[in-house]
């Protein structure tokens, strides 16, 4: 399986392919990408600097252009689609209909993937981004469980990608609109969800607070440890009781579903994470590498070793990880 | 304009689906959505049983719209996808991209519903081409980037081709996922949810810390915790060319509703603030026609 990482800026992406990445995937400096944070991701000059130094050492470089454009900005999009084209991307990673629709007219060259974003979770919906457009591979949404994957694995018409380490969404992303309804930006209209700019901690009487445009997200005790106000990751009352209504916070990692993932014929894992510093990134590469490159080695006798949990746990939400829904008892 | 009820989104029994739609008949309701769009287990009525609703609707004068999954994960869900595109003899709603692949490769025309993400005219134009007669505008969307579009659907030659409906009351739908929130509230794992969603005909409540209702919990769908109202919005939709205003059902108040609709639609002035019910016991909001956050409440001057 091909290892696919992420790289929000030129140093996470030299850590990235020094660490032994098959592919990286980029953003350009703008709302065109789903990590749309201050003093992320890349300009022209930088995105052909990192093409270059990703080609020197046979690595690929794919670019996420997987917002969805509205009227007033569309030509920003069909813009990004241009300058990845004319950059030579080794692939475009792409949501929205009207951007894919205009990649595949105008640069019909192009190797195009669906991104996450695309919200693609079975055979159907695949077929209908391959007849149309061509799309060579789909990342796919994080609902599903391994043996769902498995089932859409055999039969779909495209190849496929998955998460396999990294923040997790708990709703199928591209559907998503929790961010927007709280602080008017989302991941699809902005690239954004749970903005920085939107967040405020307040010291309080019963506790220290999170709050994302003035909504209570979270109240941590002295000594509990204060996680970012990710507005699916806080503790709410529902029935009277006070948890963590929608998901604790915490990170996906498949690690040990790394026999059966590429059993089943899955083409790539993707590491989650552009907006990570480059020594995160060194880090899970280095790890994810060493994993991968056990299995080749070992096949059926692979066995995750403890170290590399230990290793991810530390760069974890809440230091803690799960299967998320590739394990039926999570869903 | 016309007037739409939307698919149930909740899981009511058979008898209150039953006497709802009875209800429905002599409703001021021009367009009326039918079936199943959150979650494979609920199975009150089977798809044949929903077909047998529809017949009377549409001798009433309805257009029936069959609604379908939003999100379609198994081997399962999508045959029953399929055999409901085979068979069911009326409009349907995609409100996946796997049923506008099915409805398409019919050569069958469909409704795009508020869970297909077209954010652009481009988009809707490849949906037009394979197929689609309507959308339903994408919730977080506000009225400048929804008049673009309508111009933009103009220019490209697509009036009349292409209808226009938005989402004008109710919880909106806001989120899918694979796990079931209602079911996690009693500590049921998903495949032992024992039918939880019948014991919240209005969906269950997920409050703040302090108090403050945010989202309303629906199985694995996840809507707004204030119930959204664009009533007060009516004559500038009229004004923008939008064709059809979507009351999604409430266990207890849609008709009221409806008719509040009605009444502005016969030329009643429509109220300045948005109102959750008549009974004014739930929170109202606005903010995504505005551009804001969603769950605000605005008034005409922004």
């Amino acid at each position: 399986m091909e290892l696919v990482c992420p790289a929000g800026s030129l140093p996470a992406l030299k850590a990235a392919v020094n660490q032994g990445a098959d592919a990286v995937y980029i953003g350009f400096r703008d709302a065109t990408n789903a990590r749309h944070f201050t003093g992320l991701n890349f300009n022209d000059r930088k995105a052909l600097q990192a093409l270059e130094y990703a080609r020197q050492r046979d690595v690929r470089l794919f670019v996420a252009i997987n917002t969805y454009p509205q009227p007033n900005n569309w030509r920003e999009w069909q813009n990004a689609v241009d300058r990845a084209a004319e950059l030579g991307a080794d692939a475009l990673i792409v949501a929205d209909l009207g951007v894919l629709d205009y990649a595949h007219s105008n640069h019909p060259e192009l190797n195009l993937h669906l991104s996450v974003q695309g919200s693609a979770t079975n055979a159907a919906a695949l077929t209908f981004y391959q007849k149309q457009f061509n799309i060579r591979r789909a990342v796919l949404p994080r609902v599903l469980s391994l043996a769902q994957v498995r089932q859409l694995a055999t039969v779909s018409p495209v190849d496929l990608e998955v998460f396999g380490f990294g923040s997790l969404c708990i709703m199928a992303e591209g559907r998503c609109h929790l961010s927007s309804y709280v602080t008017a930006e989302s991941p699809n209209t902005c690239g954004v969800c749970s903005p920085a700019s939107a967040v405020r901690w307040q010291e309080t009487s019963s506790g220290r607070e999170s709050r994302l445009n003035g909504v209570l997200i979270d109240r941590f005790k002295a000594g509990e440890n204060a996680g970012y106000p990710t507005l699916c990751k806080g503790r709410f009352n529902v029935d009277d009781n006070i948890y963590h209504a929608l998901e604790e916070p915490t990170s996906l990692n498949t690690l040990e579903l790394i026999p059966q993932l590429a059993e089943i014929g899955i083409k790539a894992v993707k590491i989650e994470g552009r907006q990570r510093s480059p020594a995160y990134v060194t880090q899970v590469v280095k790890v994810w590498r060493q994993a991968l490159d056990h299995y080749l080695e070992a096949g059926a006798a692979f066995h995750p070793k403890r170290e590399w949990f230990e290793v991810l746990a530390r760069v974890s939400e809440g230091s803690q990880t799960t299967l998320g829904a590739y394990s039926r008892p999570w869903q | 304009m016309k007037l739409s009820l939307g698919p149930i989104l909740f899981y009511w029994p058979r008898q209150q689906v039953e006497d709802f739609y009875r209800e429905a008949h002599n409703s001021p309701a021009d367009i009326i959505y039918l079936g199943e769009t959150v979650c494979p287990k609920r199975r009150e009525l089977r798809a044949q049983e929903w077909l047998e609703l529809a017949a009377p609707l549409a001798e009433a004068g309805k257009q029936v719209v069959l609604s379908t999954l939003a999100l379609i994960e198994s081997r399962a869900d999508l045959s029953t996808l399929r055999k409901l595109c085979d068979n069911s003899g009326c409009l349907m709603e995609a409100n996946d991209m796997a049923a506008v692949e099915l409805l398409s490769e019919r050569g069958l025309p469909f409704v795009a519903g508020p869970s297909i993400n077209l954010y652009n005219s481009g988009s809707l134009r490849v949906l037009q081409r394979a197929g689609m007669m309507r959308w339903v505008m994408p919730v977080e969307l506000n009225r400048h980037t929804l008049a673009d579009i309508l111009k933009e659907i103009r220019q490209l030659g697509l009036t009349g081709k292409i209808e226009t409906e938005v989402f004008s009351h109710g919880h909106l739908p806001l989120a899918y996922s694979a796990r079931c929130f209602t079911a996690r509230a009693r500590n049921l794992p998903k495949d032992d949810c024992r039918l939880s969603c019948l014991d919240y005909p209005d969906g269950l409540p997920l409050r703040t810390r302090d108090n403050q209702i945010l989202f309303n919990l629906n199985g694995i769908q996840t809507q707004s915790g204030r119930v959204y109202d664009l009533l007060p919005a009516y004559r500038e939709m009229a004004a923008m060319g939008v064709d059809v205003l979507r009351i999604s059902p409430a266990a207890a108040d849609t008709f009221t509703t409806l008719s509040r609709f009605d009444q502005v639609r016969a030329g009643a002035t429509a109220p300045a603030q948005p109102l959750a019910s008549d009974w004014q016991t739930e929170e109202a909001c606005n903010g995504y026609w505005y551009g804001k956050p969603g769950m605000e409440i605005l008034s005409e001057d922004g």
